[in-house]
């Protein structure tokens, strides 16, 4: 185990991606302290989801560094990375459609609580496993609908559902890939709410749009412009950099200022 | 959480009620889970009825079976049916639960079946000391190894690639048993006794019955061994690479292993059916590897259903009948089979398993009752469609077959001439009639099922808003 200087939870350095001839990722880089909240916006095609897919082990990187509580995870599969403690949820939901709410959360806390590829013992004698899961459940708001299919789920409850598999084992570092996509408003505040709630205490990186999320949301927002961060601050600083509001932001955060202002 | 909730689930269980996606259902699970405000939960376990009532009929019939037909030919078809329940058990811990369709599974049961004859000949010999009982646990062994090896090759891929590659292993195996007849035994197969050693407790195996009463103890533990499996967190992490292997891949767990251990759990029982079919007569065959017996096993336990448990049960005794009954009954079996599964792919893709859950649903709301005159009409009226085109297929196999035992044959009690057009005229206006009787029914049938559905539907969201 050769832990490198960092004492960053997640850290990107120079990090490309390329698909064929197209660059996507321009050599980003980003260092997210333990316990921090960022989110990742920039425009469409800016690279954001590629970027959670890199960090995740979805894609391999072309080139540069990412480390994970100071070790390199760049070229490992995403189930090692996981098990270093990195959960992601996606931008559809990517559930176990013909499994129940419960086997769906039980499902997300076998591997991190050592059950691995068990056949010998019985899921119903494990019980720290069905504890966490009723517990996730019960976080998620999602009881009274335990024992129904995923499939049948309304859309907000599988959205729940997708952010309960992904924190239930337990992971320090949490990538939300827009968390709140396609929800009403009252159900994207209720969501925020959700999401503070169980993320308390880990590091989060949350993909957004929705700016009154993520100013509801962040300690700290990223800016991907063309596969590069051209800012990372508190979003205070973040809404005065020039660069921004050159680039991308002017219009969109002005008008979440008019919004924040009329509140 | 600021009010307790008392949430209990129905506890039901055993072969009948143990479909791979239905969820929580074991004992430990299913009760009651009394919450308050602390984190403190209180549990009990009642005693299962259910599962005992159904695990229990389940041995029973099995015990009971052999007096209830006590031909020769019943006894017989007893023990194949007993075998495949084995097979096809094991097919469908790939193909339902792990959604993995694979095109050579007769292999592992095939290997499986040679191992346990040439292990029965070195007992036979002298040369090994074993009890002759025990050969299907070898054979067991075997089709576990050969699965580990195989296994390893074929579960690198999922979906398509991974049917490519079992129907690609399965091929160059049964090519290899036309090469290698030193152990496949060529054309003649290679033949045993499995009357040997000194009887126990004065049990020879000789007898069919001795020998059916064995398959039904390694039939009942294989399938409660099986059954066991999906509670496990392998059997379940199986559903979850059916459902979504890249979700899977998100929650630590390499979907390969998943696949692999399933593979090989899955040869081991496929290789005590092999072992058990060896025994039961006393010849193997290089056919038991072939694809077509492949293609037996994978058309049976769709036929069965192959998203619940107890649906290759099903589709085992399906399987026998056909393979048995059917095949001596008409030429043109193979025809009504493929038929059969044609309707039944597009129909009830489920299988015979799904159409009894959902009649059982219907049933526990109530509707049932609605639907009996229906079903009466519909099989009336498919038993007519049944005879027009049955009269018209066995007249041309006639033709085409037994052109020299004269144009008369028997169908359905009814003498045809396969040479008269009387004969066609009638089988013709036979079906007609009963395809035109068939759809009105049917139009009526799929109204009231929608009525049901609709029903059902209503009831259970106002059952959830009294939650």
């Amino acid at each position: 185990m050769s832990k490198s200087s960092s004492n960053f939870a997640v850290e990107l350095r120079d990090v490309r991606k390329a698909f064929g001839k197209t660059e996507i990722i321009r050599g980003a880089n980003l260092a997210v302290a333990p316990g921090e909240r960022v989110a990742i916006i920039g425009p469409n095609g800016a690279g954001k989801s590629t970027l959670f897919n890199l960090i995740s082990g979805r894609f391999g990187s072309t080139s540069g560094d990412i480390l994970l509580h100071g070790q390199k995870v760049d070229g490992l599969t995403p189930y090692e990375i996981n098990r270093r403690g990195l959960a992601r949820s996606f931008q559809v939901s990517n559930l176990f459609m013909r499994l129940s709410v419960f086997e769906n959360l039980r499902c997300a806390v076998l591997w991190s609580l050592g059950y691995k590829y068990a056949f010998w013992r019985f899921l119903a004698d494990a019980r720290d496993a069905n504890d966490r899961a009723e517990e996730v459940m019960d976080m998620i708001k999602l009881h009274k609908r335990r024992d129904v299919m995923a499939m049948n789920l309304t859309y907000a409850e599988q959205r729940a559902l997708e952010i309960g598999i992904t924190i239930a084992g337990g992971a320090s570092v949490i990538l939300l890939d827009e968390p709140t996509a396609g929800m009403s408003k009252s159900e994207t505040a209720r969501f925020v709410n959700l999401i503070r709630e169980v993320t308390v205490g880990k590091t989060l990186l949350t993909v957004e749009h929705d700016m009154g999320v993520v100013f509801g949301l962040a300690d700290k927002i990223a800016v991907l412009v063309y596969g590069e961060v051209i800012a990372f601050d508190v979003p205070e600083a973040v809404r005065a950099n020039p660069r921004v509001q050159e680039a991308y932001l002017g219009s969109v955060l002005a008008d979440a200022q008019v919004a924040e202002a009329g509140h | 959480m600021n009010t307790s909730i008392l949430q209990a689930t129905n506890a039901h269980g055993g072969p009948g009620a143990g479909s791979p996606q239905a969820g929580p259902r074991s004992p430990g699970e299913s009760a009651a889970v009394l919450r308050g405000r602390g984190a403190k939960r209180y549990r009990f376990k009642p005693y299962n009825v259910g599962r005992w009532a159904i695990w229990g009929g389940y041995a029973l019939i099995m015990v009971l079976a052999p007096l209830l037909w006590t031909s020769s030919l019943s006894l017989t078809m007893l023990s194949q049916v007993g075998i495949a329940i084995i097979a096809c058990l094991a097919f469908n811990m790939l193909l339902g639960q792990g959604g993995m369709l694979s095109f050579g599974h007769a292999v592992y049961s095939g290997l499986g079946s040679f191992c346990a004859i040439h292990t029965l000949n070195l007992v036979s010999k002298g040369q090994l000391v074993l009890p002759v009982s025990l050969i299907p646990l070898v054979a067991g062994v075997a089709g576990m190894l050969v699965a580990a090896a195989l296994g390893f090759v074929t579960t690198r891929k999922a979906g398509t690639p991974f049917a490519m590659i079992t129907l690609g292993v399965g091929e160059l195996v049964w090519a290899m048993s036309l090469m290698f007849p030193g152990f496949f035994g060529g054309e003649g197969g290679i033949s045993g006794n499995r009357v040997v050693g000194k009887p126990f407790l004065g049990v020879t195996l000789g007898p069919q019955v001795q020998l059916y009463y064995l398959i039904a103890i390694y039939t009942f533990l294989c399938t409660a061994a099986m059954f066991a499996f999906t509670r496990t967190p392998l059997g379940r992490m199986l559903n979850a690479v059916r459902d979504n292997p890249e979700r899977v891949e998100f929650i630590g767990y390499n979907t390969q292993y998943v696949r692999y251990f399933a593979f090989i759990a899955s040869g081991f029982f496929m290789g005590i059916s092999g072992g058990l079919a060896a025994l039961n007569f006393e010849i193997v065959t290089a056919e038991v590897v072939s694809a077509v017996r492949s293609g037996a096993f994978l058309l049976f336990t769709f036929l069965g259903g192959a998203v619940f448990f107890f649906g290759p049960i099903i589709g085992a005794v399906l399987m026998v009948l056909a393979l048995v009954l059917l095949s001596e009954i008409t030429q043109a079996w193979l025809l009504y089979l493929g038929l059969v599964f044609t309707f039944m792919v597009i129909y009830a893709p489920g299988g015979v398993a799904s159409l009894i859950m959902m009649n059982l649903r219907v049933a526990a709301f109530g509707k049932l009752r609605t639907l009996w005159g229906s079903y009466l009409a519909l099989f009336g009226t498919g038993l007519g469609v049944l005879a027009g085109a049955g009269a018209m297929i066995e007249m041309t196999y006639h033709l085409q077959l037994n052109q020299a035992l004269g144009p008369e044959l028997k169908f359905m009690g009814a003498t045809l001439n396969a040479q008269k057009l009387d004969s066609w005229f009638g089988a013709i206006f036979v079906l007609v009639v009963a395809l035109g009787l068939f759809e009105m029914t049917r139009r009526h049938f799929v109204k009231q099922w929608g009525e049901a559905q609709e029903f059902i539907e209503r009831e259970i969201k106002r059952r959830e808003a009294a939650l």
